[in-house]
């Protein structure tokens, strides 16, 4: 089908290749950014930036505490101070609007790790159907929302390669290393995508912050798609590209509104035919001219799994 | 649904190893101690956000994260009295920073922290214990004959000296590890341990009689006496100061 060895090369020929990587620098630069911006402090003496994505302090004003972390902590019996609890409501706000798995792609930096290895499994063409469940990272952050109400304290915090790995290379890494690279080897090997898109309790538990938000991947040039299926073999969470592009029949509106799309708008990179764009949720009606059915969309957030 | 049930053992069995591990990962080695105004060691576990805003508001780079393989709760933080000692700020702000409380706000006196308490556990080695007066421990504690004395004490192996034996006072030792950081041997003789590992507790029920004594002003179980003495005439015996007493008048000189 594709004709293309790798997904986005005839983006290229027909867009540039700029236009059909913009995207990707863009979440590259915002990744290596933040990174930097914590790194500033213990490299260069120069502390915009104190702390590490569990829990921060910009200028010295601004708090953000990362709601994951903090609720794991109200599990375990804390009643946290203020200053945690407003920033993680200002973290909170903030995906409301561009969405919660924004966090995994634009900010997180274990996606570096994933993405390295995703872009090693296609070129090694190691392929294979996983058969482990992307609902599993919803049992794994049950489960690591009881267990600190089992035992007192945050579990999770213990092996979370998220955190570990941000902590670890501004305050010392340790043995972390060890568990990116299990997550490294069990991406390349195991499963596509597999810790990110099926077991990371951490984006599970930021999907949920993006069942209403704001920005969303739009698919509303999709009577433009050529089949390629560029996008499906880019995307980490693929099943939420499918009825949006191809059932606008059944009414389905042009938003990609899956709450695990993560925003990260590599679709819209390696789509030569410009189907998809970054927009607004809103006006999610299906267009005349892709659509025989006159009714309106009653697609939900409901996710194909 | 087959489906549902593997992703369920999955997650199971992963929560089975992580309930071990963060079993074992509950304790903190004796040489680890947290910042001031940390938490009970479970109730610190359960607020520390593992944020690390503590270890970069301390002026002493006293404090650090607990890495991945330290026998530490990975992430919180702690310091070791013989590396750096804690300094105690007057501002505390390792306290300040902290923004979940795992650090207690309440805590606006740095001499009312509680990070450990100094034993001098090895009295064969301490040099005081020698007859010598090295006193280092003594002179750098911040609560400077408050938390440490020096308690007089025959020496015997001289028949003539004193021994000035450093004694540590829990009611003023914060646990700062200055003395620990100080002590001149290789291994020092005096070191902090978490009070859950060195402090004792009195069953609820002692009562001491002569506090109970002082505090209702007379004894409780017996009417106080005069302690009598038979004496030969002419001699008394004075309880405080005295001893005892040839009086004036009377025939036999004192001896």
């Amino acid at each position: 089908m594709s004709p293309n060895a790798h997904p986005g090369q005839e983006a290229i020929i027909a867009n540039g290749w700029f236009q059909a990587n913009r995207w990707l620098i863009s979440r590259r630069l915002s990744q290596i950014t933040i990174l930097v911006l914590f790194l500033l402090g213990p490299w260069f003496g120069w502390w915009l930036v104190k702390g590490n994505l569990s829990s921060s302090l910009t200028l010295g004003i601004l708090p953000l505490t990362d709601p994951f972390v903090l609720l794991q902590s109200l599990a375990s019996g804390h009643w946290p101070e203020t200053a945690s609890i407003i920033g993680a409501l200002i973290v909170i706000s903030f995906y409301l609007i561009v969405g919660g798995r924004a966090y995994c792609a634009w900010v997180c930096p274990v996606n570096l790790v994933t993405d390295a290895a995703f872009w090693l499994r296609e070129r090694l063409g190691l392929g294979g159907a996983s058969s482990l469940s992307r609902k599993t990272r919803y049992w794994l952050l049950g489960a690591t929302l009881i267990m600190p109400v089992v035992s007192g304290q945050i579990i999770w915090e213990l092996v979370n390669p998220v955190s570990m790995l941000h902590r670890g290379l501004i305050f010392g890494i340790g043995f972390a290393w060890v568990i990116l690279l299990a997550v490294f080897i069990f991406d390349l090997f195991v499963t596509r995508r597999g810790w990110c898109s099926h077991l990371c309790p951490m984006g599970a538990f930021y999907s949920l912050l993006g069942t209403h938000n704001l920005v969303r991947v739009r698919a509303d040039n999709r009577a433009a798609c050529n089949d390629c299926l560029d996008c499906y073999r880019v995307c980490p969470e693929q099943q939420v590209i499918r009825t949006v592009l191809k059932d606008a029949e059944k009414g389905i509106g042009p938003v990609i509104d899956a709450p695990n799309c993560t925003n990260c708008g590599r679709c819209i990179d390696v789509c030569a035919p410009n189907v998809f764009h970054m927009g607004l949720r809103f006006n999610n009606k299906v267009s005349v001219e892709t659509s025989h059915l006159d009714r309106p969309n009653h697609s939900s957030g409901v996710e194909v799994l | 649904m087959k489906d549902s049930s593997r992703s369920l053992s999955i997650v199971a069995l992963m929560s089975l190893g992580l309930g071990v591990y963060s079993k074992q990962s509950k304790s903190l080695p004796a040489n680890a101690l947290r910042p001031p105004g940390a938490l009970e060691e479970q109730d610190f576990l359960s607020a520390c956000l593992r944020c690390g805003l503590c270890v970069r508001d301390c002026p002493f780079d006293t404090l650090g994260l607990a890495k991945s393989g330290d026998d530490i709760n990975v992430g919180t933080p702690y310091f070791k009295a013989r590396e750096v000692p804690c300094e105690m700020c007057d501002d505390i702000p390792c306290v300040v920073a902290c923004p979940s409380g795992a650090l207690d706000k309440s805590l606006t006196n740095i001499d009312d922290a509680r990070m450990g308490l100094a034993v001098l556990f090895d009295q064969e080695n301490c040099l005081n214990y020698q007859g010598l007066r090295c006193d280092v421990c003594y002179r750098v504690c911040p609560a400077i004959n408050q938390a440490i004395t020096l308690e007089h004490r025959p020496n015997e192996r001289t028949g003539k000296h004193a021994m000035f034996i450093p004694t540590v006072n829990s009611d003023h030792c914060t646990g700062c590890g200055k003395c620990e950081y100080a002590c001149v041997l290789e291994e020092a003789a005096i070191k902090i341990f978490p009070l859950t590992l060195v402090a004792g507790k009195a069953d609820d029920h002692y009562r001491m009689g002569w506090e109970e004594k002082q505090q209702h002003g007379s004894s409780l179980v017996a009417p106080d006496q005069q302690h009598l003495y038979n004496l030969p005439s002419g001699q008394s015996y004075d309880y405080d100061k005295e001893g005892l007493i040839f009086e004036e008048n009377s025939s036999g000189a004192a001896q």
